[in-house]
């Protein structure tokens, strides 16, 4: 059972996340439309770029921290079987981040703050959105207050047992996204709020852009967690079968938590403020942090062959026919694990800097991580959110036959629309342009590609709607749905787990460790070199 | 703890084929100069036009009396200067790009010829660029709402062709159009 204080705080951040992702698809497919110039009535790139700057926050930072932040407070009580930790606490984030949405949002929607929801400074934008922003983060620290406490007090009353492995992965996260908001933290407050409200003349776009990064690349961990969770703790058991092994879970967590925040001079490849010896230090720790994506993929596979073959089927691949593939749940893993696989590769060719040359800051790279995220990872936030509606509603789900219409479509819309856009970044088109303009016979090859992605976008965006509207006819229904959140059990009983697997406090000092070694004199170089500020610019 | 033998195996497997990458890496970084472009130089973007090497006079295609090409490129809201510049193709050329006012990149589509341009810093690309034509390049980072319009254009040429068109012009300025 799920107690109401839980269910109405999830609910409450699940539908601010899910209201913001659907108008961020309306968005979505207007950008599309606009930048082919197919229809010549809808051009302008000062909507447009309020747009794009307006999607990417909601989809970055809206959806993904009030999704992460209600999907933590329901494993929180089901799986420790507790109560959470402070409720009080609990709404005032949801208020405060709540809050900080709104006041983003003013200067995002009327054009006054079309920086992209990456920021880079000396373009400065509304102080209102810097301010928003800010708080979106504050909020969310609280939720990770309360895991961290929640985690701390099971501990206690349960010495030497291990935490169940769902709970250890969201505090995990919580940690993670303690330490990924402090690069940006650091930005927003010491250099584009002073700068916003015009205290500060100048600021240091190289140093703007090395905290970014700090930030920039565990964030999509942060993102991506609550899919892996979802791949370990509920896919097994939907599929009905076993974990293959708990301790491994464990010990993937823990590799890409440490591993991601060290990492993030990925992004700066192509940047002249790092030396390449940085770059190359934190490129080859990008390889470290594919580790644990490999072991992912190995035990959810795994795991699904023991539940194919628990099913009766036989054979080297016989299991996966008789997997139950009308099971929202495992219907998105196999999905969500096909788009990794895809993205994958891309992601090979940009953590290799010699390709990445070709590539960087091409249409590739939103090809490339709308596979990812809003492929991969939020399949899985579909899936998560198919789960748990009707056992938080206590009503069956209006329809699963339109939930799995639904996932198939996300999936197919979003290999229609992502396939072109790689091709397009190939063909050398920038991203984050309005439309084209440039007087190359270059261009005349990318028309047909921008309309496969006008047409993709919108078999999405009709998925999109499909989503929510079966979520909100579930709260409408009459009849009654009894269920509780079942988490996979693992096929040998974790017994004796070493305490490196059941506590992050190790974990933490050597992230400690690994960022002073990683960011210590890239960020202190800009206090010892002779820098020259940049004043602020509109856009 | 346990660990299945075949999870044993296949974590051994991906740490061979990510240490694979990574030995590739760095025995081209360390062996063979391959790195991602970098030399941490900072230049005061407020005043280019008084430095001297950014000086509006200075900036394009220079050969030098070792034979060394450099290109000297200013990027700002909207276009790289100068507009069109002339290169040879197969020869080892030095990109150096500033930008005078916000955050620009850029790519020429096709090649490997890619930076971002940050104010206050100096950004320098070595590179060659195999194939002979007209290419644009192209501004690929927002750098606000006339993002789209940012481009200019290099023509590539034969390398014998080049030579005669460089001794051909003033000591280092190049078609200015
Ligand atoms: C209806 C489906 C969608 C369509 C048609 C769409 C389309 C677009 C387009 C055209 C851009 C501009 C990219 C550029 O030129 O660089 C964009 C940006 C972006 N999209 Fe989507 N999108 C969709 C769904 C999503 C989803 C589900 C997510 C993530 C959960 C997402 C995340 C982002 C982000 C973070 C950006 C900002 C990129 C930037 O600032 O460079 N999008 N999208
Ligand atoms: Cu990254
Ligand atoms: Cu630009």
């Amino acid at each position: 059972m799920i107690d109401a204080v839980t269910k109405k705080l999830a609910f409450s951040h699940l539908w601010v996340a899910f209201g913001a992702f659907l108008l961020a698809c309306f968005m979505g497919e207007y950008q599309v439309l606009e930048r082919s110039g197919f229809i010549p009535a809808i051009e302008s790139s000062a909507v447009y770029f309020a747009s794009v700057s307006t999607h990417g926050v909601l989809m970055a930072f809206v959806l993904t921290t009030f999704f992460i932040m209600g999907f933590g407070y329901v494993v929180a009580t089901t799986s420790l079987k507790q109560r959470i930790w402070n409720p009080q606490w609990a709404w005032a984030g949801f208020g405060i981040s709540l809050f900080g949405t709104v006041l983003a949002a003013i200067p995002l929607l009327t054009g006054k703050a079309s920086v992209l929801y990456t920021f880079y400074p000396p373009i400065i934008g509304h102080w209102m959105f810097y301010f928003g922003a800010t708080l979106l983060i504050v909020g969310s620290w609280l939720w990770c207050v309360i895991m961290i406490m929640m985690m701390r007090e099971w501990k206690q009353a349960n010495p030497g047992a291990p935490v169940p492995l769902a709970m250890f992965a969201t505090v995990g996260n919580a940690l993670l996204w303690l330490w990924t908001s402090a690069g940006v933290a650091l930005e927003v407050l010491f250099q584009l709020i002073p700068m916003a409200l015009g205290w500060m003349d100048t600021l240091d776009p190289g140093l703007a852009r090395t905290l970014f990064a700090w930030t920039l690349h565990p964030i999509v961990y942060f993102w991506l967690i609550p899919a892996y969770i979802a791949f370990y703790v509920f896919v097994p058991k939907q599929a009905g079968g076993y974990l293959f092994s708990d301790e491994i879970a464990r010990a993937a967590f823990v590799v890409l938590i440490v591993f991601a925040l060290p990492i993030g001079f990925h992004h700066l490849y192509m940047d002249p403020e790092q030396a390449k010896g940085w770059k190359l230090l934190h490129g080859v720790g990008t390889f470290v942090v594919s580790l644990p994506t490999f072991i992912t993929g190995f035990t959810v596979i795994a795991s699904l062959e023991i539940a194919g073959r628990l099913r009766g089927g036989k054979g080297l691949f016989g299991w996966i026919g008789s997997l139950p593939w009308r099971n929202p749940m495992v219907l998105s893993v196999i999905l969500a694990l096909l788009m990794l696989i895809l993205g994958g590769f891309g992601g090979l060719v940009n953590a290799s800097y010699a390709m990445n040359a070709m590539i960087h800051n091409t249409a590739w790279v939103p090809g490339h991580f709308h596979l990812i995220f809003a492929g991969t990872t939020v399949i899985m936030y579909f899936a998560i959110a198919y789960y748990l509606w009707p056992i938080m509603a206590d009503k069956p789900l209006f329809s699963k036959d339109l939930a799995l219409v639904q996932l198939w479509t996300w999936f197919i819309g979003m290999t229609i629309l992502t396939t072109p856009w790689h091709v397009l970044g190939l063909l050398g088109q920038p991203r984050r342009i309005s439309g084209v303009e440039y007087n190359s016979l270059l261009t005349l090859a990318w028309d047909p590609y921008e309309l496969a992605m006008i047409f993709g976008g919108l078999v999405m965006l009709g998925s999109a709607c499909l989503f929510v509207y079966n979520l909100a006819m579930t709260h409408r229904s009459q009849e009654v749905f009894e269920g509780e959140i079942e988490y996979a059990e693992p096929i040998h009983p974790v017994t004796d787990l070493p305490e490196y697997l059941n506590d992050f406090t190790l974990w933490n000092k050597v992230i400690a460790g690994l960022m002073a070694v990683s960011f210590g004199v890239p960020i202190l170089q800009f206090f010892f070199m002779k820098t020259f500020g940049s004043s602020a610019w509109g856009f | 703890m346990h660990i299945d033998p075949l999870e044993k195996k296949w974590a051994y497997a991906t740490v061979g084929i990510a240490g694979l990458f990574v030995g590739i890496i760095l025995i081209d970084a360390l062996f063979h100069g391959i790195n991602a472009p970098s030399n941490v130089e900072t230049i005061d973007s407020a005043s280019l036009h008084l430095s001297e090497e950014f000086d509006e006079d200075n900036l394009g295609v220079q050969l030098d009396e070792n034979g060394n090409i450099t290109i000297r490129m200013v990027a700002g809201r909207y276009g790289f200067y100068p507009k069109h510049i002339t290169v040879p193709a197969d020869t080892s050329l030095t990109f150096r790009w500033v930008s005078m006012d916000v955050l620009h990149g850029v790519h020429m589509p096709m090649t490997n010829m890619s930076t971002m341009i940050v104010p206050g810093y100096v950004a320098q690309v070595t590179t060659t660029l195999p194939k002979p034509g007209e290419y644009p390049l192209l501004c690929d980072e927002y750098c606000g709402i006339g993002h789209d319009h940012m481009w200019s254009n290099v023509s590539v040429v034969a390398k014998e062709h080049w030579t005669a068109l460089a001794i051909s012009t003033s000591k280092g300025r190049q078609d200015n159009d």
